[in-house]
């Protein structure tokens, strides 16, 4: 599987995502420059976490508007597999790649901490390796992770099954507590119609080596090589 | 009555925001971007009908709490109801 | 000469005469700003250079010790650690987060320049007492402080990517109008790939790379030297701001060009701006320095040259390059979108040269800006209240409540969990935390991807320590004492501790107390280290943390902040903090039998409301054994937590507060002192750890053999429930109480 991590002015958790997947999953990967137009040949592009252009003016906002992102877009369109994560879910919602936004969590604070997770869909390439209702703990690190989304789309996702992980407690209930940024509905993580484009706030690159404390990342990641 | 507070990073002090946006805009096509500043607009309703004092109280809100004349210039606008 | 100018350049009449005898004639306006900056005591350290000699600074793992940006030390036979503590004290009471901020960006620079990918950050935080917010006349609220401060080192450190994985927070009121802010940075280089802030050949050109130069605090290295005023609070705009997101930029830009080996050495724009890197690149390099203000990208209109050359504008490296590569350097900084620009070069002339537009405007002989700044010998006495406090007997204090005791201490804001500081932290990014903040040291291992690729085995611990209260009430034992904590924080960990940095923010050196606290610290911090082996590889001196008010001025306590840095084998020999596991048993080992005292500690000044009493000698024996048989008997040692502040009492809760579980404890502690200063003392070297019933006769063996104390005191429960019997008296308490007690403390008071 060949694999793209997107390198943009300001991308921090690049280094970490090409390495857990080089070294970890011991696949191909290569960083690809924000000015770059051709990523033909790759299997799954990942926009990592960071902060692009330093979060300045709006977090992902800058980043949206690069040859790079154009290029994504068009990779999504012919079914490409992309996955955003944290910052670069920023990016996927400000380029419409995915609905929403994400507002300032609703505490007023960056917020770093290991979370609970559940697979609420465990029927896209992103989640295939996964239980239904599985409860996954994976580091989140961020000051704009609350998603916000109008009631209509909201319904739309809902039964088009694109609410793919939500908040949760050790048990897996979904609750006000467990919610660490105000998220509408506790979600944590989506995709679009299609299920080939996926943005979520927490790192799974975080959570792929026991040592650091907890390898649940590794569902996630391991789904998309099932994928292919 | 409202009380519009127009924030703008006080002159000769880094704006990092406005360098980033003017790169951006730049690199999209408009080359003739000298400069960006990026600042806040904020609106605060206060239940007053004197003009005088909604003045007087612009200032103080502005020093205590919502400018930070280190780094920040600002103007204001009273709108009346 | 106008005395008004001079002081205005921070200079005194005598030091104007010596800079005439110097270099034979009366400076002109910018010569005079020249030495005014670098002159200032945050360059120069005239006032504490004879005192830091008495510092070790060598051992065989020692690949770089003072006098450049940081220090080397290796940590196997192919990698090394670069590392340093700065302070940015005097802009952080100004402005909090911008000053916080700044910090982090310049300290992170620093490591940079030696060659290092700068991968953690800790933080050494010091604040007045949150809880006499709106008490005091002329002195700003804490809290706005502590959150401001709290949110620029995240905001900075955050977004640039680097993580910061520890650190301290300390609540005082001497702190309250001169906050402390040190900020500490490491980063992981090959060994022989380290830089150094020189350049290699004559004619080699200096460029300047990162953000175009505006006015930025113009003054700033003045400032640092002055103390706070009313007056100083139309300072204004002395704060610079800086760009994470352009410190991103300029961290890949470094280490590619060094990858390709584009370079041949590298310097941070700090303090002093231009006039400072390129002065000091002269120095080291034994060269002159010829320097064309007219190439430096600019961001302002109608700067002056003075003001160009003094900007302390943040985000900005200078790289001695080779005629024949500046092309590609230029280009792979455009690449990075960052300004970049040839402004000088070496010359055989041996003095700073620097032109506008072709006029010369100043022509200084390096040796008199640099190496002959003054150097001041200042009288020392020894403090008059040292009469008083080191009279005390603890035999005077009252019996107290031991319960409401142990709670208000362990709800003290120093004491308290500090969550709600680390929270705010990105700690994980870069996927090397291996032990994460809220443990005595934090434990990071040292590989990175690409750029350059590292792979070790080893892991680093890192760990602070600064207690001002000790070194108030006895400087030289306290000068002992913060290092010998900083180091068994690294050794409780089982590391190997390898070596120190040092930050010391002191008060007003023209007040001969404070100078007297200052020689007898050092002295106390030298003996520490030389015993301990644990070299000083850097630092750096803060002085003048002084408030004037109106009536009085308050000196903080003298703080010297150290910290720490150790080596384990691999990352999984990190022993935890925490307990692991129900029924294991508790036991102390170390000076157990010893007299408790609690002068100088939390218990002291929270519950009696006093700062007093002396410090008995540290045994710096009883710590290498300590060191030995932790490290040598890892394997059976399943947690090890030190006993410092807080005391006994603390170092057993605390490490029953796990992240997702409470334990409960029952503790037996047979003593014939008094309860109280039993569980209170932060004087003793005393570790807590716990094993298996299985491997307990084994450690005792071991303990014996090395000659350390060793008494089991209890076991880890599973019920929630603290059942503590300690000489005669005995208390029960709800462990989940305790624990709601030590964590809200902070969000209260500072939400």
């Amino acid at each position: 599987m060949k694999f793209g991590v997107a390198v943009y002015p300001g991308s921090n958790c690049d280094y970490d995502t090409y390495r857990v997947i080089r070294d970890v999953l011991n696949e191909e990967v290569n960083f690809i420059d924000y000015r770059e137009t051709n990523i033909k040949g790759y299997d799954c592009i990942i926009l990592p976490g960071g902060f692009s252009f330093g979060d300045y003016l709006r977090p992902g906002a800058l980043a949206s508007h690069t040859p790079l992102t154009g290029a994504v877009k068009d990779f999504a369109d012919k079914g490409g597999l992309v996955i955003g994560i944290c910052n670069g879910f920023q990016i996927l919602t400000e380029a419409h790649l995915l609905p929403g936004a994400l507002l300032p969590n609703a505490h007023g604070k960056f917020v770093c901490k290991h979370q609970y997770i559940k697979v609420e869909n465990n029927n896209t390439p992103f989640t295939n390796n996964c239980e239904k209702g599985q409860v996954l703990k994976i580091p989140i690190a961020h000051h704009d992770g609350n998603y916000f989304v109008d009631e209509d789309t909201l319904k739309e996702m809902e039964d088009n099954g694109q609410i793919v992980v939500r908040y949760c407690d050790k048990e897996g209930n979904i609750t006000d507590e467990a919610n660490p940024n105000g998220s509408i509905k506790n979600i944590a993580g989506v995709c679009n119609k299609e299920k080939n484009v996926f943005g979520l706030m927490p790192h799974p690159e975080r959570a792929a080596e026991s040592i650091l404390g907890t390898d649940d990342g590794i569902y996630i990641l391991k789904s998309i090589l099932n994928s292919i | 009555m409202l009380i519009k507070f127009y924030i703008k990073p006080r002159k000769g002090v880094l704006d990092p925001q406005g360098r980033a946006v003017a790169e951006n805009l730049r690199s999209l096509g408009f080359e003739n971007v000298k400069d960006v500043k990026v600042g806040k607009y904020i609106e605060v309703y206060v239940d007053e009908t004197d003009r005088e004092k909604a003045i007087e109280e612009a200032k103080e809100m502005a020093k205590k709490a919502i400018v930070n004349e280190i780094i920040e210039d600002y103007e204001f606008e009273i709108v009346e109801d | 000469m106008d005395e008004k100018i001079l002081s205005a350049h921070g200079l005194t009449l005598e030091e104007y005469k010596r800079i005439i005898e110097l270099i034979g004639r009366e400076p002109n306006e910018v010569e005079l700003g020249i030495f005014g900056a670098l002159w200032s005591e945050h360059c120069s350290y005239k006032s504490s250079k004879p005192f830091l000699k008495v510092f070790p600074t060598d051992a065989p793992w020692v690949i770089q010790g003072p006098g450049e940006n940081a220090g080397v030390v290796e940590i196997d036979d192919k990698y090394a650690v670069a590392f340093k503590v700065e302070s940015h004290n005097h802009p952080s009471y100004i402005e909090p987060f911008h000053g916080a901020a700044t910090g982090v960006g310049g300290i992170i620079r620093d490591i940079l320049s030696m060659g290092a990918r700068p991968v953690c950050a800790f933080d050494s935080l010091r604040f007045g007492d949150p809880r006499n917010d709106g008490n005091r006349k002329n002195i700003k609220d804490a809290k706005p402080i502590a959150q401001g401060v709290v949110k620029g080192i995240g905001f900075y450190g955050n977004c640039i990517g680097v993580p910061t994985i520890g650190g301290e927070v300390v609540f005082d009121e001497v702190y309250a109008g001169n906050p402390l802010v040190n900020a500490f940075c490491l980063g992981i280089l090959e060994k022989d790939k380290m830089y150094r802030a020189r350049a290699t050949k004559i004619g080699q050109k200096m460029v300047m790379v990162g953000s175009a130069t505006g006015r930025d605090g113009i003054h700033g290295a003045t400032m640092a030297s002055a103390e706070f005023s009313e007056e100083t609070e139309d300072k204004r705009p002395n704060v610079q701001i800086g760009d994470p997101f352009f410190g991103k930029r300029l961290i890949e830009c470094t280490l590619e060009v060094m990858q390709k080996s584009l370079i041949e050495g590298c310097q941070d724009f700090g303090a002093a701006g231009l006039a400072g890197s390129t002065s000091e690149f002269g120095s080291k390099s034994g060269m002159g320095v010829r320097v064309y203000l007219e190439n430096v990208p600019l961001r302002e209109e109608g700067m002056t040259p003075y003001e160009i050359l003094l900007s302390e504008s943040q985000e900005r490296m200078l790289y001695a390059v080779d005629e024949d590569k500046v092309d590609e350097v230029l280009k792979i900084a455009k690449w990075y979108g960052l300004e970049a620009a040839v402004i000088g070069e070496t010359t055989d002339t041996k003095r700073m040269e620097v032109f506008y537009k072709g006029e010369k405007i100043a022509d200084l002989p390096i040796s008199a800006i640099v190496d002959d700044a003054p150097v001041y010998d200042r009288p020392r006495k020894k403090p008059e209240y040292l009469e008083e406090t080191q009279k005390f007997d603890q035999n005077e204090l009252p019996e107290v409540d031991l319960k409401e005791a142990i709670k208000k201490v362990l709800s003290s804001p120093t004491i308290a969990k500090k969550e709600w500081v680390y929270r705010q932290y990105d700690h994980e990014v870069g996927i090397n935390t291996v032990v994460k903040p809220g443990s005595d040291a934090a434990v990071l291992r040292v590989k990175w991807a690409v750029k350059p690729e590292i792979n070790s085995e080893r892991a680093v611990a890192i760990s602070s320590d600064g207690n001002g209260r000790w070194v108030y009430l006895n400087p030289y034992e306290g000068g002992k004492r913060v290092v010998a904590e900083a180091v068994r924080n690294i050794y409780v960990t089982g590391a190997k501790p390898l070596a120190i940095t040092d930050c010391l923010n002191w008060g007003n050196p023209e007040n001969p107390e404070i100078m007297w606290q200052f020689e007898q610290a050092t002295k106390g911090m030298a003996d520490a280290c030389k015993k301990l082996n644990t070299p000083v590889v850097g630092g750096n001196v803060s002085l003048y943390n002084e408030t004037v008010l109106p009536d009085k001025r308050i000196n903080v306590y003298p703080t010297p902040v150290v910290v720490a840095v150790g080596v384990l084998d691999k990352p999984e020999d990190a022993i935890p903090s925490f307990y692991q596991q129900e029924g294991d048993v508790i036991v102390i080992i170390g000076e157990v039998d010893k007299e408790p005292i609690v002068n100088g500690s939390e218990y002291l000044k929270e519950v009696h409301g006093k700062v007093t009493g002396d410090l008995p000698p540290i045994d710096l024996d009883m710590e290498l054994k300590l060191s030995s048989f932790i490290r040598e008997n890892k394997k059976l040692i399943k947690s090890a937590h030190d006993v410092s502040d807080g005391g006994l009492i603390t170092a057993l809760l605390e490490p029953a507060f796990q992240e997702e579980k409470t334990f409960g404890l029952n503790i037996n502690i047979e003593t014939k002192h008094r309860p109280d200063f039993e569980l209170f003392d932060e004087l003793r070297s005393i570790i807590v750890i716990s094993t298996s019933k299985n491997n307990l006769p084994k450690l005792e063996e071991e303990a014996k053999k090395i000659g350390i104390g060793f008494k089991v005191i209890g076991k880890v429960d599973n019920d929630s429930k603290l059942t503590l019997k300690v000489g005669n008296a005995e208390i029960e308490e709800n462990m989940e109480e305790l624990r709601k007690n030590w964590e809200k403390t902070l969000k209260e008071l500072l939400d």
